[in-house]
């Protein structure tokens, strides 16, 4: 891997970043960086401005959203493990590192899922109930669109997903109801060195 | 590559020797002449009434029936599913071929017929690609197009030059006994053969259905390379001619200089024509009968402009297809749309067959079979072997850099992929017989190398796939979810690569498609088509209207619509369409894109009218905005079916839809003051009612204020003949729908049609007419599957009370005492 130890120890914890995420040396000073350009106060956290600064991201339908889930609840900053933590899961899963099992890196299909799963799921139940379906479809759209047609759209969803019938999607749920697409292969970002 | 000079001549041997066109016979020209003279003479001795001339007709004559034994063939070779399913119809057709040559060896004893290069490439290869390019998935295409690239450059190169210096090697120790090439020569034969090709990878993976990134890196490589084998083959031929001595680093660099301005020249070209047919399909809105030709002589005529500048003709015709189809698509009228889709069809099949019959025929010829074992043996050894070599390691390469790399299975079928056709046996039969002593051999050994490839490698590519597990096309039935969702991962990778800084693949799709959308559709794309444009039509979204059209209207003329009693009711159509509907609905061959995707809106085109800005249609957006990606996933190439991806939920989900939509129109079009959000329960009923026996008596009138209502007298399902119209519609001219316009003020007036607003006298009380109680309004039995709307509870309606009397429901003629009014209706 040919990390460069010295370089990274002004980042706190690198080591077991570099570790838990399965990024390697470069990526995280990388990312460092990056932290370090956005946060403008230089606080040491990220906070909704400082998102809300990146001047592509103001017309992403769903900022909100993935701004609220590199959040952790109770917190309003983001500090750097996060940020990393949450960039971890955009990594192709066929990385080379697996230090850990499949199953806890972040970059695994299930992991990836649940962060999708957690984009829906605002309140965080672990269920995506019919109001949360809604929001997010109404977000998407740009423009306004009678209730109406939205209700009928997120009711038909929710009639081919919710497999018990309990007005709910759970994450085993929504999992079957994604299988036809490829999630790992969708949900990946080339991380430049 | 017919460019040079000595091709030329080549050509002009070729055609005075073998005589026009399809190589007939030089006796028959002679024999022309006389006829000539004789009927001359004829004319002096008397009048004949008849006479028999066949030297009159013989080129076109001979054409056709080449065409019509070719379509026979095909005929005989696709009667029988369970072969086709084993045997691919190439090879197949290339057997065919081989018995019509034998009969007419055996008549003959001459090869009378065989596959010129003029025919081949300018009659019967251009439709193939124009084909190919048209309905090219551009996004696969272009995310893909660096590893295309490297295999269509690179592995076409390496496969050239190993195959040609393993060739000289052995040659030079002995294992071809004695025959006269030399290292340039075998370099040329190498060239030739290094290229796959297009219309055998469409033909062998037509059938096998592998998955789409595996389909496309093999398909755009057969098509790209022919910039590198136009390059080869004439830089090597020249360098044949001009002989050893000649060469030097100078026209080592020329040749490599010629190699990007052939490539990149032919694809501007293509580009600058596809450009041309954008801007003019713009312009032709009055006379749409037309369009279909403009694409077809465009297309063409970028083939042979690059042709004609010694460009690659091939990737000329690529790109002028893969650039104009989003815009011709767009521009034209729907009709002209699926004349250029069907037609494109139909010529690059023909084609398709008559080229692999004619490879087939080919074979019968004395002349070429000169057999050397070791030369032929090693060939398709080198060929095969070169070919697995390069493309493993030319992917283990770009497997360092793909997101997603390609598992080992999927780069042996890359490999075994490489198919020759007759792109390599047009350029063999090219080469000149003066320069080249051992022609026919090279002629004889590429033969059999395509043989072994598209028999033998076809045969065996299904049964490969399937044993390796090879990943498969995705019949993509995506529940409504995953395309919510796809759309959610869109702009999710977009915004992460934003807030990670980085420039990535999505980034580069969002600003190529903001561009596309700012500048290239304003200027390609007519305006009309836009607006619409983002809001994308299928016809198997317009077929769906047409079906709910049909539905609506044979149910009503059976006397019901019962599906408006219960909202809340889940609509199941799957066994309606599959028993009833089979006849109207999606069974044409004849779609847009091979691409279902679910479409919302059914009044696209009359709302266009009712309001300038697109507030109004928020069906496109829901359309645009959550389906758009879905698109994408699910491209099926193929040559001979045309077939949507029929899913039974999604036929569903859009017949529940528009119905609908549809009802909701009925309810409230007749209030006209309903607001948008609350529709009320009674008013739906009544509407129901009144707007149905309007329509239904006012027809003349009406279709011209509401082009949609197209009712036909007999309650045919099969009655619907026309298509949408696409009608400016003005606004407050027949029914106007307030749950489309959420923005309007629901207390403001809004202009109600003169015929509903007679039956406003009394707070919206229409007394049921005689006609809908007479025939009650019954279901077909087959009706009841359908979702009925809920209905107020106090309603008195016929509906309500033809729900308490099933049992007499068929009686029409009997008329059951008109009810008393209802009751004045709660207001809303």
């Amino acid at each position: 891997m040919g990390s460069n130890k010295s370089t990274l120890q002004h980042i706190p914890n690198a080591e077991e970043l570099m570790e838990e995420t399965g990024f390697s040396a470069a990526h995280i000073q990388r990312l460092y960086d990056r932290f370090q350009l956005l946060d403008r106060d230089q606080m040491g956290g990220l906070r909704n401005e400082d998102f809300e600064a990146i001047p592509e991201l103001v017309t992403n339908p769903i900022k909100d959203r993935i701004i609220g889930a590199f959040l952790s609840p109770g917190k309003d900053m983001v500090d750097f493990p996060s940020f990393v933590r949450v960039l971890a899961h955009f990594q192709p899963t066929n990385s080379k590192r697996s230090k850990t099992s499949s199953q806890e890196q972040y970059n695994s299909p299930t992991r990836k899922l649940q962060f999708v799963f957690q984009l829906y799921d605002q309140d965080r139940d672990g269920k995506i109930s019919k109001t949360e379906m809604l929001q997010v479809l109404q977000e998407m759209l740009r423009m306004e669109e009678t209730d109406e047609q939205l209700q009928s759209v997120m009711e038909k969803a929710f009639q081919e997903a919710d497999l018990d019938q309990d007005d709910a999607i759970s994450f085993d749920e929504f999992k079957k109801s994604l299988e036809k697409l490829d999630i790992s292969e969708k949900m990946s970002i080339g991380f430049l060195c | 590559t017919l460019a040079s000079p000595d091709v030329q001549k080549q050509l002009a041997t070729i055609l005075t020797g073998e005589g026009v066109f399809f190589g007939i016979e030089a006796k028959s020209k002679s024999d022309h002449s006389h006829n000539g003279h004789h009927q001359n003479a004829s004319s002096i001795t008397g009048i004949p009434i008849v006479t028999f001339k066949w030297h009159h007709v013989e080129m076109p004559y001979t054409v056709a029936l080449w065409i019509l034994v070719a379509g026979l063939g095909k005929l005989v070779i696709e009667a029988n599913h369970h072969v086709t399913n084993v045997i691919p119809e190439s090879a197949l057709l290339i057997c065919f071929g081989f018995i019509l040559g034998g009969i007419i060896w055996g008549a003959d004893k001459v090869q009378t017929f065989s596959l010129t290069p003029t025919v081949f490439f300018f009659y019967l290869l251009p439709q193939i690609i124009l084909d190919a390019g048209y309905f090219m998935p551009n996004k696969l295409f272009f995310s893909n197009l660096g590893g295309i690239l490297i295999h269509a450059i690179i592995g076409t190169c390496w496969n050239a030059a190993t195959v040609g210096l393993s060739l000289w090697g052995c040659h030079v120790g002995g294992a071809m006994g004695d025959i006269d090439i030399g290292l340039l020569q075998y370099l040329l034969y190498g060239s030739l053969l290094s290229a796959v090709d297009p219309v055998a990878v469409i033909a062998v993976f037509e059938q096998v259905h592998v998955n789409e990134v595996l389909f496309i890196m093999v398909f755009g490589e057969s098509l790209l390379n022919d910039g590198v084998t136009v390059v080869l083959f004439n830089v090597f031929d020249a360098f044949v001619s001009l002989g050893g001595a000649e060469i030097d680093a100078a026209e080592i660099i020329k040749g490599i200089i010629s190699f990007f301005v052939v490539a990149f020249g032919g694809a501007l070209v293509g580009v600058v024509f596809g450009l041309l047919l954008s801007l003019l399909t713009r312009c032709t809105k009055n006379i749409q009968i037309i369009e279909p030709g403009f694409v077809f002589v465009l297309g063409y005529l970028s083939y042979l402009t690059a042709e004609m500048l010694s460009l690659s003709a091939i990737l000329s015709i690529t790109f002028c297809g893969v650039c104009c189809q989003k815009y011709i698509n767009a521009n034209m009228d729907e009709k002209s749309v699926t004349t250029v889709r069907y037609a494109m069809k139909v010529f690059a099949n023909g084609s398709e067959t008559m080229i692999f019959v004619f490879l087939g025929i080919s074979a019968i010829d004395k002349t070429i079979w000169v057999w050397n074992t070791g030369f032929i043996l090693l060939t398709l050894l080198f060929v095969f072997v070169y070919r697995c070599i390069g493309v493993f390691f030319l992917t283990w390469i770009q497997n360092k850099f793909r997101l997603v790399p390609l598992d080992f299975t999927d780069r042996l079928i890359m490999s075994y992929g490489g198919l020759r056709g007759a792109v390599a046996y047009g350029l063999a039969v090219l080469l000149d017989e003066n320069k080249i002593k051992e022609r026919p051999l090279m002629i004889g050994t590429t033969l059999i190398v395509v043989y072994f490839t598209v028999i033998l490698q076809g045969i065996t590519m299904k049964p490969l796939v399937t044993w390796l597990k090879v990943k498969r096309a995705t019949s993509s039935d995506l529940m409504l979810i995953g395309k919510v969702q796809n759309k959610v991962f869109d702009h999710l990778l977009v915004a992460i690569e934003d807030i990670s800084g980085q420039k990535g693949h999505n980034y580069m799709r969002d600003k190529w498609n903001n561009f596309e959308s700012k500048w290239l559709s304003w200027i390609l794309m007519k305006p009309s088509a836009r607006k619409k444009h983002d809001h994308v039509f299928d016809v198997f979204h317009q077929l769906n209207l047409r079906d709910a059209l049909d539905y609506v209207a044979e149910g009503e003329c059976k006397g019901s619509l019962e599906f408006i009693r219960n909202e809340t009711a889940y609509i199941d159509f799957r066994k309606k369409f599959g028993d009833d509907f089979s006849d109207i609905s999606i069974q044409d061959t004849f779609r847009r894109d091979t691409v279902p995707s679910i479409s919302l809106e059914m009044h696209e085109q009359t709302m266009n009218g009712l309001r300038e800005s697109e507030d109004m249609n928020t069906h496109h957006l829901l359309q645009q905005h959550l389906y758009k990606g879905r698109k994408q996933h699910r491209h099926r190439y193929s040559r001979s079916h045309f077939d949507v991806n029929q899913d039974e939920n999604e036929v569903q989900e859009i017949f529940q839809r528009t119905m609908r939509n549809r009802l909701e129109s009925f309810k409230s079009g007749k209030m006209g003051v309903t607001p948008p959000k609350t529709i009320t329960k009674h008013s739906k009923k009544d509407t129901q009612q009144k707007v149905k026996k309007e329509m239904r008596w006012n027809r003349p009138t009406l279709y011209s204020d509401l082009p949609y209502f197209e009712f036909s007298e007999e309650s045919s399902a099969s009655g619907y003949t026309g298509s949408i119209p696409r009608v400016s519609y003005t606004a407050g001219v027949g029914i106007e729908n307030p749950a489309f316009m959420p923005d309007l003020d629901p207390m403001a007036p809004v202009q109600i049609p003169p015929w509903l607003a007679e039956g406003e006298t009394d707070s919206a009380t229409v007394a049921p007419s005689q006609r809908a109680q007479a025939g009650l309004p019954w279901t077909p039995s087959n009706l009841r599957r359908l979702a009925p709307l809920r209905i107020s509870t106090r309603s008195s309606d016929s509906f309500v009370l033809a729900d308490t009397l099933p049992s007499s429901s068929r009686e029409r003629d009997e008329l059951p005492p008109p009810p008393s009014p209802p009751p004045s209706p709660p207001h809303s």
